[in-house]
Formats: C-alpha cells, sequence, structure tokens
C-alpha cells in the first residue's frame, strides 16, 4: 500500500519511511503516514539546521522564553514582558503574493497572542528580483497589498521594515514577518497540553481542503510547475483572527486554560503533538467533532489540513463553560474535540474508531536529525578577489560624486520606501514615535515611560560573499539601528533563509551564517529567543543568496528621549562616530557604479560595534543628541543625505578623511564617500553638546570627529579638503522618494 | 466632567485609540459599548471608531449599520445628542443614512497611510465649536476607502446648507488637487447632518492628540465636544 511513490509525494525519503516501520513496530496506514510526512518536513522538525541552531546563544537574565515555544519573550522592566519572532512565508507568497505574505502575518500575529501577548507591531523584510522586470512588480505589490490587507484590518501597525531587490531572488521571494507583543511578565502562556481528562477544544475558522502539505511544499524546491500547487496556498481571514485574539485575551484573563497554541504549518497534527509532547501527555481527538467547511473530508485531510485562523485550546476540566461563553460573545464556536490523555500518544479517532495512534516521541524527539555534508562553494574563490585599480570603466553617467551619489539614493534598496509603508496602517494603537523611514521603528509601551525599538536587517549579497560575517553584519546593523533611537539592544530573533540543504555548498551558507550570528549575539548580548529556518529557496536549481534576516529588539527607559534619523535644526554639529575603512566590497557603489557583486564584506570588530551602541543609548539617554543614523548601504554619503530628508530641507556642510585604498583618485574618493564600514553613525548635536560628545566617545573608546555643521539648503561634502558632492538638498530628495513610484508608473507609460 | 460612548463592533480597531485619547489625554469619562449592547449608559456623546467592522468584507460599514446599538445611536443622534464618526465610524454613519453619500476606493486604489492637512470650514458643530474657521489641522488618513462621492445636486446641497465641516488642503489651506489624497468630491474630509449634530470625518484627530505621535491637532475636535457639553449648547443625553 505504501510504495515508493507514495513516499516521494509525502517527501519521505526510504530510510526516514525504515525508520517510522521501526519505531511503529508496524507499517503506518496512510493518515499517519501523511502525520509522520508534515512533523518530519523541514519545515516542522528542523532536522537539517537544528545541529547548528543549537550552538546559538539562548540565554541571559533578561530572557524569560528562549527557543522552543511559539514564540520568545524578555523582560522589560515594570513587570512586562516583550514577546517576540521572526516567520518566513516565503513559498507562498511566490506561488500566491496577496495572500502567501496576507497569512505569513496572520501565522506570526497568533504566535505572538498564544503567549498571553497583546501584538502591537509589526515589521517585515522582504526580497525581490530586479524592479525593472514586470514580474516583480507584480509579486511586490500583491506581497505589499497582503501584508497591508491583514495587518490593517486586524489593528496592528507595521512600524517598520526593510526591501531589498536583487536577480537572485527573481524566483523566489522572501517574505519574512515580525511581530511583537507586550504581556505581564507572570502571565506567559505556553503551548502545553497536561492533566489528563483535561478538555481540548478547537475555536476558529473551518476546517477546508485548503494548504494540505503547505509544510511539505515550503520543503521543496521550486519548478516551472509549481504554479500548479496554488491549492497548496491558504485564504487569510483577518476579520475571523481579530476575534480570536480579542477572545483569546480574554479567556487567558481567567485561569480555566492550561496551554493554547495556533495551528499553522501542519495544522492540527502539529499542535496536538507539540503540545502533548510539551506537556509530557498525549492528547486524543475525534476528528468528526472539528468543525469542517467542506463535505466528505477524510480523517488524513482534516488532520494536514492548513486553513488559517484556528487555535488548539486545553482548558481546565470544569471550567469547559466558562471559556465557551467567552468565545460565545465573540460570536465563535468553541468545538470540544478531545482530552488529555497519560499514554504520551497522539491519537486521532473518527466517531469514536481509532485512525491514527502515534508516540508524540516519535513525531517530535525521534524526528531525523541530519549533520548534512557541507563545503565550501567554489563560487566564492573568483567572487572574493577584488582588483580597485582593475576595475572597469565607471558607469558614463555618473560622470562625477554628486551624480554617483544621486544614482545611489535612486537605487531601489537605498531610496525611500514610501511606497509601500504608505500601504500599511503604521499609526493604529497610538504608539508608533518612530513612524516607518525614520530609523528603526519604536512604540511607546502606554501607562510606562518605556518605549521598545525594533529593527529588522539583513545583506544577502555580503552574505553570498561571506556567509560568516555577512550574518554578523546583520546582527550588528540590527542593533545598531535599535541603538540609534536610543535604545538598548536586549534581545534578537533570526529568519534563515537558504537554498537547498542537500546541497553541501548550501549546507556550509546555512553553517557559517549561524556561527556568525551565534559569535555577533554573543558579542552584543542579545541572545536568540526564537525564529524560524526557511530552506529550498531555489527555482530550477538556483538557490537564492543566504539570506539570514535578524529581528533585533531595545529598550528605552524614557519614551520621549527617542532619536530619528533626522537633522532637526540648522546650526546643529554633525559628528561621525566610528572610523571609515574605505571598504568597497560587496558595496552598493560597485554594483550601481561598475555592475560588479565582489569582494569581502566590510570587516566587523565586535567590540568596536558594541563600543559604538553603548555609546549611542548613553548620549541618547542624556540628551546630548538631536539625531543619530547609521551608516550602512551607500556609505557615509548616503547616510548624510538621508539626514537631510524629511526635515523641510535643512542641509549640511561637511567635510570627511579621504582614504587610499586604490591607485586612481576617483576610486579613493569613491571609497572614502560610499564604502560601507562598519559600526559608524552620524549624530548631530547643538553645538554646546559637542565637547561632551567628543569627551564620552574617547571614553567608551569610540572615534568621534566633528565632521561639519547642518545648514542651508545644499549637502556639501568634502573629501580630504576638496568640494566632491554638492547638491540641493531638494533635488536629492525627489531622486530619493520617487523611485519606486517611478518603477511603477513606467509600467503605465 | 463629561462622558464619552465609544462604540466597540467586532473589526473595530481604533475604539481604544478614542478611549484612550478621550481618557487619558483629555481627562473625560468614557465607557467602551458592545455592539450588541441597547443602551448607551447616559453619554453626552457618542464616537464610533475606526477599524474594519464586521471585517468590511461588504461595503465598508453595510453590517455594521444592523448592530443592535445602532438603533440607540440613531435614537440619541434624533435627539440632537452629538455624534461623531472617525473613518470606519464614518463609513458606518453613511451607511446608515446619518450622513448623506458614499465611499468609493481611493483614487490611486491603495490603502493610504499618512498625515494630511484638513481645513475647518464650519465652527457651529459639536466637533469644531473650539477651533476657528479656516483653522489647518494636520492629521493622519488611514483607510482604502475614503473617497467620497455624492451626486451633484447632494454636494450643492451640502455646500448650500454649510455642511462640508472638513476639507483637505495644502499645508497653506488652499484646496488643491495634490492635497487631496483619496480623489473625494470637493475635496470633502468630513461632514455633519442638516442638524449639525452628526459629525463624519475620515482623518483620525484620535490619533493626533500628543506630540509626541507628531501632531496634537486633532485635540480641539474633542475639545470642541467638552466644551459644547460645558457650556449647555447640547442637551441631548443618551
Amino acid at each position: 500500500m505504501i510504495d515508493p511513490k507514495v513516499l516521494e509525494r509525502h517527501g519521505l525519503k526510504p530510510d526516514e519511511y525504515d525508520r517510522i516501520v521501526a519505531f511503529m513496530g508496524r507499517e503506518p496506514n496512510l493518515t499517519e503516514l501523511g502525520i509522520f510526512s508534515v512533523m518530519w518536513s523541514e519545515h516542522c522538525s528542523y532536522k537539517s539546521s537544528r545541529v547548528h541552531l543549537k550552538t546559538l546563544p539562548t540565554g541571559g537574565p533578561q530572557v524569560l522564553q528562549g527557543p522552543g515555544e511559539n514564540a520568545g519573550a524578555v523582560d522589560i522592566g515594570d513587570g512586562l514582558a516583550a514577546v517576540f519572532k521572526i516567520e518566513s512565508h516565503n513559498h507562498p507568497s511566490f506561488i500566491e503574493p496577496y495572500q502567501g505574505a496576507a497569512t505569513g502575518v496572520g501565522g506570526i500575529i497568533r504566535d505572538i497572542f498564544t503567549m498571553g501577548a497583546r501584538p502591537i507591531a509589526l515589521l517585515n523584510s522582504l526580497r525581490f528580483g530586479s524592479l525593472e522586470v514586470p514580474a516583480t512588480r507584480r509579486l511586490l505589490e500583491g506581497v505589499v497589498a497582503g501584508i497591508a490587507g491583514y495587518g490593517n484590518s486586524i489593528g496592528i501597525p507595521t512600524v517598520g521594515g526593510e526591501i531589498a531587490f536583487e536577480p537572485s531572488y527573481a524566483g523566489n521571494p522572501l517574505v519574512n514577518v515580525f511581530c511583537l507583543g507586550i504581556s505581564k511578565a507572570t502571565d506567559i502562556i505556553k503551548g502545553v497540553a497536561s492533566g489528563a481528562g483535561n478538555a481540548v477544544y478547537y475555536v476558529g475558522a473551518k476546517t477546508g481542503r485548503d494548504g494540505i502539505h503547505g509544510a511539505t511544499m515550503a520543503s521543496a524546491e521550486f519548478d516551472d510547475k509549481s504554479a500548479e500547487k496554488r491549492p497548496a496556498v491558504q485564504v487569510g481571514d483577518p476579520f475571523m483572527e481579530k476575534l480570536l485574539l480579542e477572545a483569546c485575551l480574554e479567556v487567558m484573563q481567567t485561569d480555566a486554560l492550561v496551554g493554547i497554541q495556533d495551528m499553522g504549518a501542519a495544522g492540527l497534527t502539529c499542535s496536538t503533538t507539540e503540545m502533548g509532547s510539551r506537556g509530557g501527555a498525549g492528547v486524543e481527538i475525534d476528528v468528526a467533532k472539528v468543525p469542517q467547511r467542506e463535505t466528505g473530508m477524510t480523517p488524513y485531510e482534516i488532520m494536514l489540513s492548513e486553513s488559517q485562523e484556528r487555535m488548539l485550546l486545553v482548558v481546565k476540566r470544569g471550567r469547559e463553560a466558562e471559556v465557551e461563553r467567552i468565545f460565545d460573545k465573540w460570536d465563535l464556536h468553541a468545538s470540544h474535540i478531545g482530552e488529555v490523555t497519560t499514554d504520551g500518544m497522539l491519537r486521532v479517532k473518527e466517531h469514536g474508531k481509532v485512525v491514527a495512534e502515534i508516540p508524540n516521541r516519535a513525531l517530535t524527539d525521534e524526528a531525523p536529525v541530519y549533520r548534512r555534508p557541507m563545503i565550501e562553494p567554489d563560487y566564492l574563490r573568483n567572487v572574493r578577489k577584488l582588483d580597485l585599480d582593475a576595475l572597469g570603466p565607471r558607469d558614463a553617467r555618473l560622470r562625477d560624486d554628486t551624480s554617483v551619489l544621486l544614482a545611489l539614493l535612486g537605487s531601489p534598496a537605498i531610496s525611500s520606501k514610501r511606497w509601500v509603508y504608505s500601504q500599511y496602517d503604521h499609526m493604529v494603537r497610538t504608539n508608533t514615535i518612530n513612524l516607518p523611514g525614520m530609523g528603526a521603528g519604536v512604540v511607546r509601551i502606554k501607562d510606562t515611560d518605556r518605549a521598545l525599538a525594533m529593527s529588522v536587517d539583513g545583506n544577502g549579497r555580503y552574505c553570498y560573499l561571506d556567509p560568516r560575517r555577512g550574518a554578523m553584519l546583520a546582527v550588528a546593523e540590527a542593533a545598531r539601528n535599535v541603538a540609534c533611537a536610543g535604545a538598548r539592544p536586549l534581545a534578537a530573533t533570526n529568519c534563515l533563509n537558504f537554498g537547498n540543504p542537500e546541497r553541501p555548498a548550501i549546507m556550509w551558507q546555512l553553517a557559517q551564517a549561524v556561527e556568525g550570528i551565534g559569535e555577533a549575539c554573543r558579542a552584543l548580548d542579545t541572545p536568540i529567543t526564537g525564529g524560524n529556518v526557511s530552506l529550498y529557496n531555489e527555482t530550477d536549481g538556483k538557490a537564492i543568496y543566504p539570506t539570514p534576516v535578524i529581528g533585533v529588539v531595545g529598550l528605552l527607559e524614557h519614551a520621549d528621549r527617542v532619536v530619528s534619523r533626522r537633522f532637526q535644526v540648522a546650526g546643529d554639529a554633525v559628528v561621525l562616530l566610528g572610523e571609515g575603512r574605505g571598504e568597497l566590497g560587496g558595496s552598493e557603489y560597485l554594483k550601481v557604479a561598475h555592475g560588479v557583486v565582489q569582494g569581502e564584506p566590510p570587516l566587523l570588530d565586535l567590540k568596536a560595534e558594541r563600543a559604538l551602541q553603548q555609546l549611542l543609548v548613553d548620549l541618547a539617554g542624556a540628551r546630548l543628541v538631536r539625531s543619530a543614523h547609521d551608516c550602512s548601504d551607500g556609505g557615509l554619503a548616503v547616510t548624510l543625505a538621508e539626514c537631510t530628508f524629511d526635515t523641510a530641507g535643512i542641509g549640511a556642510d561637511l567635510s570627511i578623511d579621504d582614504v587610499s585604498v586604490a591607485g586612481t583618485a576617483e576610486i579613493n574618493r569613491a571609497a572614502a564617500l560610499f564604502g560601507e564600514s562598519a559600526s559608524r553613525a552620524v549624530v548631530s548635536a547643538a553645538p554646546d553638546a559637542t565637547a561632551e560628545i567628543l569627551k564620552r566617545a574617547k571614553a567608551a573608546d569610540v572615534p568621534a570627529r566633528m565632521i561639519g555643521r547642518t545648514g542651508g539648503h545644499e549637502l556639501r561634502i568634502a573629501v580630504g579638503g576638496h568640494v566632491a558632492v554638492s547638491v540641493p538638498i531638494s533635488e536629492a530628495e525627489r531622486i530619493w522618494s520617487n523611485t519606486i513610484e517611478h518603477h511603477f508608473a513606467k509600467r503605465v507609460a | 466632567m463629561m462622558k464619552f460612548a465609544v462604540v466597540v463592533f467586532p473589526g473595530s480597531n481604533c475604539d481604544h485609540d478614542a478611549y484612550y485619547a478621550a481618557s487619558h489625554v483629555l481627562g473625560q469619562r468614557v465607557d467602551l459599548i458592545w455592539h450588541k449592547d441597547t443602551d448607551l449608559k447616559g453619554a453626552d456623546a457618542v464616537i464610533l471608531p475606526g477599524g474594519f467592522a464586521h471585517g468590511d468584507y461588504l461595503r465598508t460599514g453595510a453590517m455594521a449599520r444592523f448592530s443592535p446599538i445602532m438603533r440607540e445611536v440613531q435614537s440619541f443622534a434624533s435627539r440632537g445628542g452629538p455624534v461623531l464618526g472617525i473613518c470606519n465610524g464614518f463609513q458606518i454613519l453613511l451607511e446608515a443614512g446619518l450622513l448623506p453619500g458614499a465611499m468609493l476606493r481611493n483614487r490611486n486604489l491603495k490603502f493610504l497611510c499618512q498625515h494630511v492637512y484638513v481645513r475647518v470650514e464650519q465652527t457651529d458643530t459639536p466637533f469644531t465649536s473650539a477651533s476657528h474657521r479656516g483653522q489647518v489641522l494636520r492629521l493622519p488618513i488611514a483607510h482604502g476607502e475614503g473617497n467620497y462621492f455624492a451626486e451633484p445636486d447632494v454636494i450643492a446641497r451640502l455646500e448650500a446648507n454649510r455642511q462640508v465641516i472638513f476639507r483637505y488642503t495644502n499645508a497653506d489651506g488652499d484646496v488643491t488637487s495634490d492635497g487631496n489624497p483619496n480623489g473625494s468630491a470637493a475635496s470633502i474630509a468630513g461632514l455633519c447632518n442638516e442638524a449639525r449634530n452628526v459629525v463624519g470625518l475620515m482623518p483620525h484627530p484620535e490619533r493626533a492628540c500628543e506630540r509626541a505621535l507628531g501632531s496634537a491637532d486633532g485635540l480641539v475636535i474633542l475639545e470642541s465636544a467638552v466644551q459644547s457639553i460645558r457650556t449647555g449648547a447640547l442637551v441631548a443625553r443618551a
């Protein structure tokens, strides 16, 4: 009955099947095989990444909940916890952009309120192919509309994010969504089933045939038949989720609840198994009692469906009526579908007859773990070499430094993302005190003095050139963005987007990146409290850039000391913190001006990075700075330009050091202006605060130097004493503001 | 102290923002009233907040008008009680027939969240009495369907009766095409009924009541209600 074809359709390898038979002591039936296939899929079991993920730092005095639950949690003082996680929805978003992205938002929101936290902010990190390609614009439009459609409707603000465009994502866009919620530190709720005889409840949307094998789909590569997998993508209902959110938070106010988990990937299977496994108990359900949207559904289909907006609850015996009453108020029907048992089995019945019976342990702890072979990929030998003196001629239109700066400001990677974030409600809940585009997203916590800053970052190009350093730089940048807002970085979450782990070169990228994340998180004291791994991001055998995306959450003790990237007044001093080394490897400059993706990404001295971040937090806390902006894509010149945007035209006159990294003056100036050396930030301050800033920088061992003043309506930057860039702010800002709109307008023209 | 009632529909999501602005910022009493309730609990003024009532899968606001509390809101309004509909609340007022016209999708067919400028056109309503005519307010919008539409004769009547209360403008208070974010007819951002006690607007004054949020210009709208009640300009009570 179970032949090789059936196994292949379930994404199970023959040796994995042998393992199932050995563990069960018999052949599984089809329902059982389906259950194994989703629980042992890469998506649910982390079988390729688990040995590496175990090396990540996950503890610290601030950590209330590390990996293993629905989300991580950190202590933010005043008896409160921040609960947060990032998750991917890459594969569904490629197949059906609007619903794929929308249900990604729905899924991560459920992970947060499942923990007993009220979700208060969303971020997203997106990757697409070149914006020149019509298919990219269609995907971008659909994904952004899907994120907006779900987040706006449910009333959780999307307060920030990042987007990059690289050809490697053309056939496999990335949609990573981050959500953060707040709960009382003592009220965190876990996804456990325990206490024999306690009731298992199903609440939310009815179960349909949508999304069957979504987890298996997310664990396979794409090919030209992927479009046929559309039925495996689910449809989101944000209104249902809003009701679930409010009703579940209300139920959590009672003490009738033992545990709760959302039905995400692998639906009813994963939630029953994981809850039982965490509680050291068994769960027995009858699928005939599961509310169904379609007729004639088999136990197999019901167990594997990934219909959205469904929750599984374990309720204390005798308290059922109380819980049902709350759901009734919200017009939700809670169905009593089973009980907690003591035998550690997942037992599925249909009208009382057992149709599947598997030890929980076999599905979770006994799931295969692979130490897959790794090998350093060949391409690295070629791309790491960068001879700045052998670069081809610069694009002829880029005749001077000013035109290079304008080209960078107009590149999709650097340009304003207003077209995107204006479609997201970023103000609902009236907590957003640093709006999108102003640096890290910052939300105040009402009834306290505090605020939380958050940022998601990643640079696939850097990771392509050096996965380990690229991943470290992603951690550093996310934490630096948070520190620029004045917040002390507390903890991190990661979303690891890679190709097919069965290929040794991909596995090597993954392992290197995880090592880099671990090292950076240890040095910056931002433990990883959870996250997600998305593998098989390939189309027709071509992998995406290795793309670890890092979300960092930081704490502002005083919400009113939040700092944005914008210059505030004319006449302020502009101070550069950190030191440029003229590093052009992997830079946006090389890509835009020379069409080259080559070299080594910038060096990262984690000690210097930590010192810089602590200094930024210190300066903001002492109200010494009026703006702060980190240096990243496009280097110092782009950072300085961005400081002048959205200021109603406050310019600046600046002078920076020259560097000598090549044989030509043109490249040396480019390296000074557009080099992407890490661990740098630009701050502005009242002139009489400058001495104190420089003093504190010296004490913190951070190089610092005043590089000019704000004022006028031009951006002027001299390199080594000679004016290199000179442009009216209005012109630079216009180019920076309209890039994405222009790409959409082109289509109409 | 006056008392606001903020109606909570399933799918409302600015209910707590209105609650917070009226209670914490303005220091007034506020009750959150569930849509299945049939009693406004003695409120002096009613706010229908923003959000996506019942998911807005049909036309925005189309389902909410059938909620039990709406009968009470209608009766309160007919007795002259001040009612403010914000964003989805405005759409519900249109669907309930308390205000004329309808909403179309935004001109660019996209949801838009940004700060805009609106000009106060009339001050003889309970929600603009503390402002001055021509005052330009910087307020956020956040909607996908805020493109106000009514037949030309209806617009003409609204103008003749001075029922247009807020108009989209540029920062200088001039009505321009660029200042109109969603394509609304006659740049209408908000209007009132003939009795002038029911006001609806698409921008969110409750999101602009504190400097920390980028603007405190919305405060004058809620303060107007407080002042109207205190001076006895309105006497109806739920």
